[in-house]
């Protein structure tokens, strides 16, 4: 099976179940062996608004959406030209749906072929529902195997009796009789895919399984977009493995519902965006002076203010960083990818618990909201295990100045070490305390458990050599990669790197990852470029240095970054 | 309905000894208020006065020996004022008070242990508890003329005695 | 129960083993005094060991004590005590959970966690000592604070605003136990405490306790405070006339409800995370 993608695009406006069809051929295609990923658009509204379900299709793991879609779908065009910018077409794409094509997309050239979903399922008979036919149409056009479609589409409906089952496989013959329609589009071959393990899976969720890896047993949320669905993911799933999730009254309570619990003993975790964060923030100081673990994973979204719910930015950065007042060390951490979402929450969770400090994610919303279809993410073990004090001892000291910073942490219960965990600074026995020397001592306690602890090569996404390096992170460096392995073959040859870890900084390894290095482009998704500030400030790299910096909420895709490291590529 | 009866024996055992160890624990907590708020002088008065209750405590608890006393929680006594008479009231201290105004507080609840007991002593209709009584008011009322002749050795405070001409720290 | 004088008096916890070393900042005089007192009684009473405690708070002068107890204790940021105690007491049902706070820590910047604790009815003690003025931070008025009291800089014509009353809140949000004491009386207060801590689901307990700096006038509130003259109802009505008619002065234990607490959900087996990611396998 040779190498290659196929990016399709349905749209719909509110009861035409484009977001269902999308994920059924997601579903479908990874039955077939197949990777994908599926991000979601919609209109402002809660019902009835126009969606736009974005699949890419591939024969290898895919990370991020194209350049460009081969096929926009419609079941219809109500309002669907608000999407145009985020559903690049050209003359090699096609257009499919009934007649009234907005002139946003007709204009790319693309080839438009009419065909009414409406019109057809009504043809059809009763129960025959358009979305179910589209998906039988672009399912057989892209070469994915009949029986695979029926078999997603038959676990979706077969809840609602034989009946359903029936109209659903109809309307999925009717579609696949009709692929004849989009001759000219790609086609998988779709041969003997051997025996992988693949999940599909989102990134929120992926998340709230990594913090269940992790060992996080209390959970406090409160609703806010994108974040919401880790939580809802936790709230049975913690409570299948003896959790427990709670539904807060608001962030403030959340933050220190999890600060209540770690207290007590119980590994705990959040999940919110930035106007949640933001007011967090207070108590995160709180978790960091007490010395109590917390995790909080930002979903990142537009800002600022309430911003753009629905769409991803990497514009939290600043105040994940520098958000807490005071001098406030404690540990930032960024997954890549749907997959790497579970391993870097759990090993947040794994810093939170091991250097009793408060640990931030920060995931975004094409991270959070993108379902993908993966090979099976590995199992990662780190034994995380909170430093303890565990029997009873004369004169207990919760925050003495011992090696490494982490001082055994006693938990309620255990007799004779009874202390007050404070927000106000206090001395090694916790007793509030404003003189010059506890200050300091505490200051330094704090800052040296992060600094002297060994990350590993976890610190990190670093590949390639070369005198051209583009420093990113987070989301964006999955159209970096894609864009550099499309330039190889050139004799481009760039190199990536992506700390994984933002905060504590790491200046030793960046330092030597940037070792012979000429030109860096710092590339991410902010106005503010804030990524490259803190890449100054913290790493003054000695090499020319460049911000390739752009807001949401279009995601940055490979092309853009190829149109990047050619603006700046110089050898040959 | 208390558990403990005061006119019978041996409730006024524990009535005896509660009154003594509230005293401690009252005039322990007044120290340290004086310490923090720097006022040794009284800081100093109040601890005294902690370690002479407590002398008495002991020597209750000598009486007692090994009889089994009931046991209530605090608030199953009933004293005549809410609190033990020995007790001086949590709101009668200042930061600025002088050894006089203190030692003042003192007398007052020496008075007050002194009525205690002569009320038992009035009403019990038991004998031991009676006899035990008038020995209890006899040594407090010694103690009222021990901390009268204390007192009159300071001065009374001046008009002004709780003037600061600084307003109060802020602390959070 | 009968104890000795010999070995027994030895091994019963006594109100001061609840004790810490720590002296309190408060200005001598000050309410909290009695309602640390008052504390340490009802936890010796219930003899409940004190590694057993926990006691959460958030910030003022009130928010203080849980340093001064022998007990495990939370001294977190302003407002936010109830939260913290939520997530301890569901994370650790074993434990006695109490919060202390003050009028302004508890009813102004953390008011919408007060209305939801009671809501939630998480088997936690509320204490709130009730001044009616900021003290920690010079004196500035609070939500229980008369409108027409001009003593403050920060609003030099009064509050003009209406002062709250926090049991009558209590009840509309569905606490399970509301009662109020008094500085005053220590043993009094005890008792409450005691019986609110014992009392299943959230227990609030408002003790006046005068702050003796900023209203010096509220010594003479142990003068007017008495005893409720009736008992505890277990009627939400019955309980809101009374606490609508009340005038703040009423002493003991006001209602008292039959809600269930609110306590987690736990699955007769456990899943292990294997089973946890069957469903993303395609």
């Amino acid at each position: 099976m040779s190498t290659h993608a196929i990016s399709i695009a349905l749209v719909g406006s509110g009861g035409s179940g484009v977001m269902t069809a999308g994920s059924l051929l997601l579903e479908a295609a990874g039955r077939a062996g197949l990777y994908g990923l599926m991000s979601r658009s919609s209109g402002p509204q809660i019902r009835g608004g126009e969606a736009a379900a974005l699949l890419r299709i591939s024969t290898h793991p895919v990370f991020c959406l194209g350049d460009r879609f081969d096929l926009l779908m419609a079941i219809d065009w109500l309002n669907a030209e608000r999407f145009a910018a985020e559903i690049p077409l050209d003359r090699n794409s096609f257009i499919a749906g009934g007649d009234g094509v907005p002139d946003e997309f007709s204009a790319s050239g693309a080839a438009c072929r009419e065909v009414s979903f409406k019109t057809l399922a009504e043809q059809g008979g009763a129960g025959i529902r358009p979305n179910m036919l589209a998906l039988g149409l672009v399912g057989a056009a892209v070469g994915l195997p009949p029986e695979q479609l029926e078999e997603v589409a038959r676990k979706l409906v077969g809840r609602k009796g034989e009946e359903a089952v029936q109209a659903s496989v109809s309307a999925l013959s009717i579609g696949a009789a009709n692929a004849a329609l989009l001759d000219g589009l790609e086609r998988f071959d779709i041969g003997d895919q051997g025996s992988k393990e693949l999940w599909n899976i989102s990134g929120n969720e992926s998340a709230g399984l990594g913090a269940i890896r992790g060992g996080v047993r209390f959970v406090a949320a409160y609703p806010i977009t994108p974040a919401t669905e880790m939580l809802e993911w936790l709230a049975p799933a913690l409570e299948r493995v003896g959790g427990t999730l709670v539904q807060a009254e608001d962030e403030l309570a959340s933050v220190n519902q999890l600060i209540g619990a770690s207290f007590g003993g119980t590994p705990s975790l959040t999940a919110t965006s930035g106007p949640g964060f933001a007011l967090m923030t207070e108590s995160i100081g709180l978790a960091v002076a007490s010395e109590t673990p917390i995790v909080v994973v930002d979903v990142m979204r537009g800002g600022p203010s309430t911003g753009i719910p629905t769409k991803g930015e990497q514009s939290d950065l600043n105040i994940a960083l520098y958000g807490l007042h005071g001098d406030a060390p404690h540990v930032v951490v960024a997954p890549f990818s749907v997959s790497d979402c579970l391993f870097t929450t759990q090993w947040a969770v794994h810093l939170a618990e091991s250097l009793q400090t408060a640990a931030i994610v920060l995931s975004d919303q094409s991270l959070g909201q993108t379902r993908s279809v993966i090979p099976k993410p590995a199992d990662v073990s780190f034994n995380t295990r909170r430093v303890l004090q565990t029997e009873t001892r004369e004169n207990y000291q919760r925050y003495a100045a011992v090696a490494g910073g982490v001082s055994p942490m006693a938990l309620p219960g255990l007799a004779g070490c009874q202390y007050t965990a404070d927000g106000l600074e206090h001395n090694a026995r916790g007793i509030p305390s404003s003189r010059v020397e506890d200050h300091a001592n505490q200051l330094d306690k704090r800052r040296d458990k992060l600094t002297s602890y060994d990350y590993g090569d976890h610190w990190a996404h670093v590949d390639g050599d070369g005198p051209l390096a583009i420093i990113t992170w987070g989301s964006s460096l999955a159209p970096v990669t894609e864009a550099v392995e499309a330039l190889a073959p050139e004799g481009i040859v760039v190199r990536v790197i992506a700390p994984r870890l933002l905060m504590p900084v790491q200046p030793e390894r960046m330092a030597e990852a940037l070792e012979g290095v000429e030109v860096a482009l710092v590339l991410e998704q902010s106005h503010g470029a804030q990524f490259f500030h803190y890449i100054r400030a913290f790493y003054a790299p000695e090499c020319e240095l460049h911000s390739a910096a752009r807001p949401g909420p279009l995601p940055i895709r490979p092309g853009d970054v190829i149109n990047e490291i050619r603006r700046h590529w110089r050898w040959s | 309905m208390s558990a403990v009866n005061m006119l019978e024996w041996p409730g006024f055992l524990a009535y005896s000894l509660q009154i003594e160890n509230d005293a401690v624990e009252r005039y322990t907590m007044f120290a340290e208020q004086m310490d923090v708020t720097n006022n040794p002088e009284v800081a100093e008065l109040f601890r005294e006065m902690a370690r002479l209750e407590g002398i008495h405590a002991r020597e209750i608890e000598a009486q007692i020996g090994s009889q089994a006393l009931p046991d209530g929680a605090s608030w199953e006594f009933e004293w005549p004022h809410g609190d033990a008479p020995e007790s001086v009231d949590f709101s009668d201290t200042h930061y600025l008070m002088t050894p006089y105004q203190a030692l003042t507080l003192v007398l007052e609840a020496e008075q007050r242990a002194v009525a205690f007991f002569e009320t038992v002593e009035r009403d019990s209709s038991d004998e031991k508890v009676r006899e035990l009584a008038a020995e209890f008011a006899g040594e407090e009322r010694g103690h009222v003329e021990l901390v009268r002749r204390w007192r009159d050795r300071y001065p009374p405070p001046e008009d002004d005695w709780d003037h600061d001409p600084d307003p109060p720290n802020q602390l959070e | 129960m009968v104890m000795t004088g010999g070995e027994a008096a030895e091994t019963m916890l006594k109100p001061k083993d609840y004790k810490s070393d720590t002296k309190p900042v408060w200005c001598p005089g000050c309410g909290d005094f009695s309602v640390l007192a008052a504390i340490t009684r009802a936890l010796s009473a219930l003899s409940i060991a004190p590694e057993n405690v926990a006691v959460v708070s958030g910030i003022g002068c009130s928010s203080r004590i849980p340093a001064y107890l022998d007990t495990y204790g939370f001294h977190g940021v302003h407002g936010r005590a109830l939260p913290l105690a939520t997530g301890l007491k569901i994370a650790r049902p074993d434990l006695c959970v109490l919060v202390a706070s003050g009028d302004g820590d508890g009813f102004s910047i953390g008011g919408n966690h007060f209305l939801q604790a009671c809501r939630r009815n998480v088997d936690v003690t509320y204490i709130v000592m009730d001044n009616q003025v900021y003290g920690m931070t010079k004196g500035q008025a609070s939500p229980t604070t008369e409108p027409d009291w001009d003593h403050s800089k920060l609003t030099p014509h009064g509050t003009r605003i209406n002062p709250f009353y926090p049991l009558v809140l209590a009840l509309a949000s569905g606490a399970n136990f509301i009662a109020r004491a008094s500085s005053s009386d220590p043993n009094g207060a005890a008792k409450v405490i005691s019986e609110a801590i014992e009392h299943p689901g959230f227990s609030f307990v408002q003790v006046l306790s005068p702050c003796v700096t900023f209203r010096p006038e509220q010594r003479e509130w142990k003068k007017i405070v008495r005893p409720a003259p009736i008992e505890a109802t277990t009627d939400p009505a019955a309980a809101a006339r009374r606490l609508m008619t009340d005038d703040n002065f009423y002493l003991g234990v006001l209602y008292k409800g039959s809600r269930e607490p609110f306590e987690p959900e736990i699955p007769a087996r456990l899943a292990t995370e294997r089973e946890l990611e069957e469903e993303f396998c395609v």
